[in-house]
């Protein structure tokens, strides 16, 4: 059996499946249900100053047969009060000792506020706090959150005063709002962050109900953007996370956030660098028991792979992630079809003939129909392995041309290596 | 008339029996798998896992299907079914857990839930793993009687539990009806063998064959040797038809011919009659019409005394006879049997109409068949005989079947029993179950 214990910034867990900051960690009730269900750990939602929230507050995304692809809120900080929440997380801490509990905070962008704050929280008990840079929404407006997590300067800043007024282990968690991911993280890094954790939710409009004309999810008439999450941003999640494991190296702590729904998904993200990682939008479409396919199918996976502990495979993809000059330009594979396989629905041919190669051939003999790649035409971009509906009908193969590696960077055909050669 | 009856072998092409025989549901693919488990919702305190004799945790095993957990599905479903295979093969589950699915009480269409168990079952055995260990010994022997899946499932709870089990076994096969009972193209190949081995791979269970209670064994000699004892021995006996004519040679209990048909290793070498006729209503029924069909037989009819509501076999089993150009006619029952040089030629029946309190009662009114053979599948019974061996306390059987309480203990202390010799539900999946509940409560009465 493989061993999913995890020590993150110190803090331990006997699973790395945490629940991200929201919903499911709002309080005690639904904390104490996550353990039982065989969560490692949570972080609290987020405290900071008195908000209230709209009625109307999430959508969904439907794409294909999933309720969920997609998901959006337009949901503030916790509104209960400081008091309430860290007299909760005393008695679940005091419960369930070995499990992880991680304190969100956000407080306004001035050193006063996140002393008190950090006083206040000191004797919570909570093994770290976690702070909230991200929410896109509703916060930000008020310089909170995005706004602050959007400006690398800031974060530094802010990073240093939690340091400066807490002894526990400091997790800064990330925006996606923002060009260039490794600004805020170096930011958060020389602020002296124990850890970073990201994403939090993408600024978006999910969508706009044509009959009100309002943005949803409509608050009587009218709507403003809201923070996305779920499946459709585990792309954007891998991305930065990578890029964050590949620029500070694997000694560097990163929870990974966004659209994790399943083991795989969970097991992606560490190879791109999670040493944890948080979840969200799953727990909130199917409940906690999720996780117990999450523990399971990680150690399975793990067993038969011959992994005994997730350090043994956190990180293992980052080193294959490269820049794009650093892609072989001599590697070559060809589309090929199984003729057996194939059920003449023609997407294929369509899809290379309208938009890529027209390396596809569309033939009728006899009345039945008849699609062939022409190899001299393929350039292997995949899109037809793509849209087949049929596992496995096509397929892209290697074709062994006999040349080595010859990345962008030495390809005479790179006009920056003409000059250097001349 | 005059010439005897029409019995013959290899009334088909030899390549027809092959696909006769063959699997009736194909098994599911990957990606038809995939498409298919995704169709699940996840529910919350879902139905089907209630449904479901066994309790497996159904959403459970369909989400690690989904994300390719293929090890975690099958353990979902072999931890509280260690016949998980057989049961997606065999379990009526459109009146089981597929009734219960939210999709089909939304769209008449539930999620293929035995399929799917059968996608995870067998890419587990395929890799031959033994995914269970024994306890550490708790020093107690157990012997548990007939090697069928009550008495399998017992038998592998017990030596989990860590004790050690002695089966006794009348034939020379582990399965019960599985091996011997089942119809031949819900579990083609050797698959009935191939999942004994599996389970008896768990080690600490040893099977006597040629072993029989009433016979070479004793109840009270049994409860000597051993700490406590399970029966499992089935329906051993078959309900007989007291109708004119019934000794004639070709009118025979439909299990015992397929009990032949399961055994043949090739089943076009098996002489089946052209006019075949099936008295009865239930599952049983239906596997022998549809099985003397796929043999060759021209004309199969099934004669039940009641109307199609009051049949016993599901709808499903009904339609898949009727597809297979079985003939069901209803409303009547067998009068007399007429026989030519002590062979059955054909069956008078009388007509019957519902009488007091659903039963049916004969109107006098007749009409005969002409047949070849007749089958009867009016019900198997519980031997009780072997049961009672003299000794002084006796266990208590309650019509027709072995008494127990809701742990499956009978009469005798330390002595339970599960599967068809008890009362409820006659199936693969129920007898599973009485024998998992059994072992539980066996092991507290060990150690206690
Ligand atoms: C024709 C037919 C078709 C069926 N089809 C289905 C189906 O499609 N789906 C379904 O769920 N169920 C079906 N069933 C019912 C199912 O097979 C039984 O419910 C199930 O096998 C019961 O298990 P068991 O272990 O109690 O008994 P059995 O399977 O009958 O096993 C009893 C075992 O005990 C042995 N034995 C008997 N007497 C003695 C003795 N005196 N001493 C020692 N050993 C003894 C027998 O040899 C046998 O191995 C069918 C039954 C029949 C008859
Ligand atoms: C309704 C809702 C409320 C959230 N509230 C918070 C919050 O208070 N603090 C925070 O740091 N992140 C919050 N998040 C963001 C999540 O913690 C997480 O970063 C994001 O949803 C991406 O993960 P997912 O794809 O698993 O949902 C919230 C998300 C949702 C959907
Ligand atoms: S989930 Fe439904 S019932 Fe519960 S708070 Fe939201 S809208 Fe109300």
């Amino acid at each position: 059996m493989a061993d999913l214990r995890t020590e993150f910034a110190g803090i331990k867990s006997p699973n790395p499946f945490w629940l991200a900051s929201g919903p499911p960690t709002d309080k005690e009730y639904n904390v104490v249900r996550a353990f039982k269900a065989g969560w490692g750990g949570v972080v609290w939602k987020t405290v900071g100053e008195t908000i209230f929230n709209t009625t109307s507050r999430y959508h969904a995304n439907a794409h294909n047969g999933s309720r969920i692809a997609g998901f959006t809120n337009i949901e503030l900080i916790s509104d209960r009060p400081l008091e309430v929440n860290l007299r909760e997380l005393k008695a679940v801490k005091r419960d369930w000792p070995g499990r992880a509990v991680v304190l969100s905070l956000m407080v306004p962008c001035e050193e006063p506020y996140w002393e008190d704050i950090l006083k206040k929280v000191e004797n919570s008990e909570a093994d770290g706090i976690e702070i909230n840079l991200g929410c896109p929404h509703g916060m930000s407006e008020r310089g909170m959150g995005a706004a602050v997590g959007q400006v690398p300067e800031y974060v530094e800043m802010v990073t240093r005063w939690a340091k400066a007024h807490t002894r526990m282990p400091v997790i800064v968690k990330l925006t996606p709002n923002i060009t260039d991911i490794l600004a805020p993280a170096r930011a958060a890094i020389e602020g002296r962050a124990d850890a970073v954790s990201l994403i939090n939710t993408v600024a978006s409009i999910i969508g706009v109900d044509l009959d009100t004309m309002s943005p949803l999810p409509e608050v009587n008439g009218k709507g403003s953007h809201g923070g996305y999450c779920g499946p459709a941003v585990k792309p954007v999640a891998l991305r930065m996370v990578g890029d964050i494991a590949r620029e500070f190296g694997p000694e560097q702590a990163i929870s990974g956030i966004g659209g994790i729904s399943t083991w795989r998904d969970a097991a992606e993200h560490m190879a791109m660098g999670a040493g944890t990682v948080q979840v969200c939008t799953a727990a909130m479409h199917q409940g906690f028991k999720i996780v117990e396919d999450m523990i399971d199918g990680l150690s399975n996976w793990m067993d038969e792979k011959g992994y005994r502990t997730i350090g043994d495979f956190r990180g293992r993809a980052v080193p294959n992630y490269v820049s794009w000059e650093k892609l072989d330009l001599n590697y070559e594979i060809v589309a090929r079809i199984d003729q057996d396989a194939c059920i003449q629905c023609g997407l294929c041919h369509v899809a290379c003939e309208d938009t890529a190669h027209q390396a596809i051939s569309a033939r009728r003999t006899n009345g039945s129909r008849r699609y062939e790649v022409i190899d001299a035409e393929c350039v292997g971009c995949n899109l037809c392995m793509l849209v087949c509906p049929v596992e496995n009908c096509v397929t892209m193969e290697r074709v062994e041309n006999g040349k080595g590696y010859m990345p962008w960077t030495d390809d005479p055909r790179n006009p920056m290596n003409k000059e250097a050669a001349e | 008339m005059g010439a005897g009856p029409d019995i013959a072998a290899g009334r088909r092409e030899a390549a027809e029996y092959a696909e006769a025989f063959g699997e009736l549901k194909p098994p599911l693919g990957r990606s038809s798998a995939l498409v298919e488990a995704s169709r699940c919702y996840f529910c919350y305190d879902a139905p089907c896992i209630e449904a479901c004799p066994t309790g497996i945790d159904i959403p459970s095993f369909i989400r690690k299907i989904e994300t390719g957990n293929v090890k975690g599905a099958a353990l979902d479903i072999l931890e509280p079914n260690i016949f998980g295979g057989a049961c997606a093969r065999v379990c009526p589950v459109e009146t089981l857990c597929e009734q219960a699915c939210v999709r089909e009480a939304q769209e008449g269409k539930p999620v293929a839930i035995g399929l799917l168990q059968r996608y995870a079952t067998d890419r587990f055995l395929e890799t031959g793993a033994q995914p269970f260990a024994r306890a550490a010994s708790s020093g107690k022997r157990v012997a548990v009687i007939g090697a069928g899946p009550a008495g399998l499932s017992a038998a592998h709870r017990l030596s989990r539990l860590g004790h050690d089990v002695t089966v006794f076994e009348a034939r020379d096969k582990p399965g019960g009806l599985n091996e011997y009972g089942i119809a031949a193209y819900k579990v083609p190949n050797d698959f009935a063998q191939r999942e004994a081995a599996f389970i008896l791979g768990l080690g600490g269970i040893e099977i006597e064959y040629g072993k029989a209670l009433g016979k070479e064994i004793s109840l009270t000699r049994l409860r000597q040797d051993f700490g406590a004892v399970f029966i499992g021995v089935g329906q051993a006996a078959v309900r007989a038809l007291d109708a004119e004519g019934h000794g004639l040679t070709g009118i025979e209990p439909a299990v015992d011919f397929i009990e032949r048909l399961r055994q043949a290793g090739d089943v076009s070498a098996l002489p089946v009659g052209r006019r075949i006729i099936v008295i009865g209503g239930g599952n049983t029924a239906v596997d022998i019409a549809v099985q003397t069909k796929r043999l060759g037989a021209e004309d199969v009819t099934i004669v039940y005394r009641r109307g199609p509501d009051a049949m016993s076999a599901t709808g499903h089993e009904q339609d898949l006879a009727q597809t297979d150009g079985v003939r069901i006619r209803h409303w009547a029952q067998p009068k007399r049997f007429a026989g030519e040089a002590g062979r059955v030629s054909a069956v008078e029946f009388e007509r019957t109409e519902p009488g007091a309190g659903g039963r049916a009662q004969g109107t006098g009114e007749t009409y005969t068949l002409d047949a070849d053979m007749v089958f009867t599948a009016i019900g198997q019974v519980l031997l009780a005989d072997p049961l009672a061996d003299g000794a002084a306390e006796s266990l208590t059987v309650e019509g027709g079947c072995i008494a127990v309480d809701g742990d499956m203990a009978t009469s005798l202390p330390g002595v339970y029993a599960g599967g068809d010799c008890v009362a409820g539900q006659d199936l693969t999946v129920q007898a599973v179950e009485d024998g998992k509940r059994a072992a539980l409560a066996m092991d507290k009465y060990l150690r206690s």
